[in-house]
């Protein structure tokens, strides 16, 4: 149990920077994911979280106390990497004994050989062993304690190295793209086995992963890096509803967010020859972008919430059938390079196939839009919608 | 049905004209001359003499009754006791050593390395000259700590130390650079492991992870460097024939002397094939070993 307090981290290799200045507080018992796309130093802040790695400058505080000088051993944090790590050699009992052994047993009993020659120890590697033994059973690997990970199955191997997290009662537990290995199946059952591991242990999760779905559906906040910034950090559904920035926005929620450029109008917005009865409370002439989520469109005439809308003329591309629900690709029919993202609800007889005609009207809920300033800042949406004006081509 | 066995009967056929090339390789070069061996063991073929008769066991007899035979391989036992350690735990620690640095790994690697690419037998030459007792720079240097001189090559109880010391100084680039394939397949992450667990301190860290990665390039070096020390031939061939009194004498030496210098063919014979049977039981530790490291 412990709170994480990181002031202002940085990180050079060499030439590059990887992260420009970080600071983030995680709570005791709180599950924070660190997203982002590869090479945007998540990992690297884990490894200097870990202690594996020293940041430049900086403070790391676990509970208050400054752990920038001390090893990964001394701030007591449990990593599970990404390709496990497990000592090829040792069964899964020597595996998940070792943080156990060597925490407690002195270096001439971890010698070779050791085992018989200071038999002082008994009670000590009786109890590694016992503890072992448990949280083998609560993690259901018991009956493979004997076996090589070289025996072991993927999502076994995965277990193993949530055990040899486990078994010391880490102040903080840390985890790198651990389900990236996995096959998709499997991914979703190990993904709600750590979200209850978490809730069961109470401990404070720090988790490293690429994937937003991870982050979204796992974490009570997410913290989104992108080249060595924190954008933004928060809840999933702030995130993914009120986005501080295009780029969160954009990295967040699949498929992605459609974005359309516009231009603030006295009446509202200017989207490429079709005025957008939407206030900005922008000067008329500013350049901004429109975000709207896929599945906050809908196909006119079908029943959705009520509130204001606005319609627009889109052009089918393409249809991807996911059984419940359709993904349809298209562009806005007067400005075919502007592309769209639908997700559409098939309603309840999913075996019926949903006809869309070439083209058609998708009515978009004011309520759902989110505007960009030329910045990519999120700009507040003005209150009160105009009347839809039509302007000539 | 028929036509499906005619099939497979052609193309088992074809299958054997493929691997008969390779078959008669392997037996013209490898297993023929092996039979040939084993036979002339078993006669009294000598080089000068083409009259020769079965003898039976007798070669082998007269082997292990001859106190030349016994004193070759004492001194191979002892050349390989003090070369085998060496030449396991120098190479090992200089792995660890130059794997760990960023600059100059490449040029010590090439340092170590280079004795491995010159030729033994002339710089079996060289170290002669360095090791001369009276003129050599090795004894100038003892001198000036004050030990010394001593007779490297002329003293029967040193002799077998300097052969090793220079087969020493042969191999040691080899087994590190094996040593370092080995070192540089440890994945990065063990050693992350190795931390996060507590194990930071470095005779943790090579107990725990380094050693036991490492134990299939260990048995290999192990094997290889034992089939090179009972090798040992030919810079006892160019320094010392032997001498003084016999005293570096190895095995291979004497084998040697046997069919090409007493013309007794029979009984080299008879040597070779008790040679090879080592040379095989350490090939078939390697290879048990190196399956069961596989599994």
């Amino acid at each position: 149990m412990a709170r994480l307090t990181l002031t202002d981290i940085k990180k050079s290799f060499g030439e590059t920077q990887v992260l420009k200045g970080i600071s983030l507080d995680v709570q005791d018992g709180e599950f924070l994911s660190l997203v982002g796309a590869s090479g945007c130093g998540k990992s690297t802040l884990l490894r200097i979280i870990s202690g594996l790695e020293a940041a430049d400058s900086g403070r790391i505080e676990i509970d208050g106390v400054a752990v920038d000088q001390a090893t990964p051993k001394a701030r007591n944090v449990a990593l599970v990497f990404q390709d496990y790590a497990l000592y090829p050699h040792m069964s899964v009992a020597q595996n998940m004994a070792m943080p156990l052994v060597m925490g407690r047993l002195p270096m001439r009993a971890r010698l070779p050989g050791a085992k018989w020659l200071t038999p002082g120890h008994a009670q000590t590697r009786r109890d590694i062993a016992a503890k072992v033994q448990q949280v083998a059973e609560q993690l259901r690997i018991a009956h493979l304690l004997d076996r090589r990970p070289a025996a072991l199955s993927g999502g076994q191997r995965q277990r193993v190295a949530l055990g040899r997290a486990l078994v010391r009662d880490p102040s903080l537990f840390l985890m790198d793209e651990p389900l990236s290995n996995l096959d998709a199946k499997l991914r979703v059952e190990v993904r709600r086995e750590i979200v209850e591991l978490h809730r069961k242990s109470g401990l404070t999760f720090v988790y490293v992963t690429h994937d937003q779905v991870e982050a979204m559906t796992m974490s009570d906040r997410v913290a989104l890096l992108q080249e060595g910034h924190l954008l933004q950090v928060g809840p999933p559904g702030t995130l993914y509803g009120d986005p501080a920035s295009v780029d969160v926005a954009r990295f967040i929620g699949s498929p992605e967010i459609n974005l359309l450029p516009v231009r603030a109008a006295g009446q509202g917005l200017q989207l490429a020859g079709q005025v957008l009865p939407v206030a900005s409370g922008q000067p008329a002439g500013r350049d901004m972008m429109l975000g709207i989520r896929p599945e906050a469109m809908r196909l006119a005439g079908t029943d959705g919430a009520g509130g204001p809308a606005f319609e627009l003329e889109v052009l089918r591309h393409g249809v991807e059938d996911l059984g419940g629900e359709l993904v349809v690709h298209g562009a806005l029919a007067h400005a075919p390079d502007m592309t769209l993202r639908l997700r559409v609800q098939k309603g309840p007889d999913a075996a019926v196939p949903l006809h869309l005609p070439e083209r058609f009207t998708a009515e978009v809920p004011m309520a759902a839009l989110l505007l960009f300033g030329a910045d990519g800042q999120r700009v507040a949406l003005g209150q009160g919608a105009a009347a839809p004006v039509e302007v000539p081509a | 049905m028929s036509a499906l066995a005619t099939l497979k009967r052609r193309q088992s056929r074809l299958a054997y004209a493929f691997v008969a090339p390779a078959v008669l390789l392997i037996l013209l070069i490898y297993i023929g001359p092996m039979i040939a061996v084993v036979l002339a063991s078993l006669t009294d073929y000598t080089l000068i003499s083409d009259y020769w008769e079965w003898v039976g066991f007798d070669n082998y007899i007269k082997m292990f009754g001859d106190a030349q035979f016994g004193n070759a391989l004492r001194n191979t036992a002892v050349y390989a006791a003090v070369f085998l350690p060496c030449a396991f735990v120098i190479p090992l620690w200089l792995a660890i050593s130059i794997q760990k640095r960023k600059r100059f790994r490449s040029f010590f690697e090439i340092l170590y390395f280079m004795p491995v690419t010159s030729t033994l037998t002339a710089m079996a030459l060289v170290w002669s000259a360095l090791m001369d007792s009276r003129q050599g720079i090795l004894n100038e240097w003892l001198g000036n700590i004050g030990i010394g001189p001593v007779n490297f090559l002329g003293s029967p109880e040193v002799v077998l130390f300097s052969l090793a010391g220079i087969s020493l100084w042969a191999i040691i680039g080899f087994n590190m650079v094996l040593f370092i394939a080995g070192l540089t397949a440890i994945p990065r992450s063990l050693y992350d492991a190795a931390r996060i667990d507590g194990a930071d301190h470095p005779v943790d860290e090579f107990l725990r992870v380094t050693w036991p990665a490492l134990a299939p390039t260990s048995v290999f070096v192990a094997v290889t460097s034992s089939i090179t020390a009972f090798k040992l031939f030919d810079t006892v061939a160019i320094l010392t024939q032997g001498q003084p009194a016999h005293a570096s004498e190895v095995f291979l030496y004497l084998t040697f002397l046997e069919g090409f210098e007493y013309f007794n063919m029979g009984y080299a014979a008879a040597l070779s094939v008790f040679f090879l049977g080592v040379i095989f039981v350490f090939a078939l530790i390697q290879t048990l070993m190196a399956d069961r490291a596989a599994q």
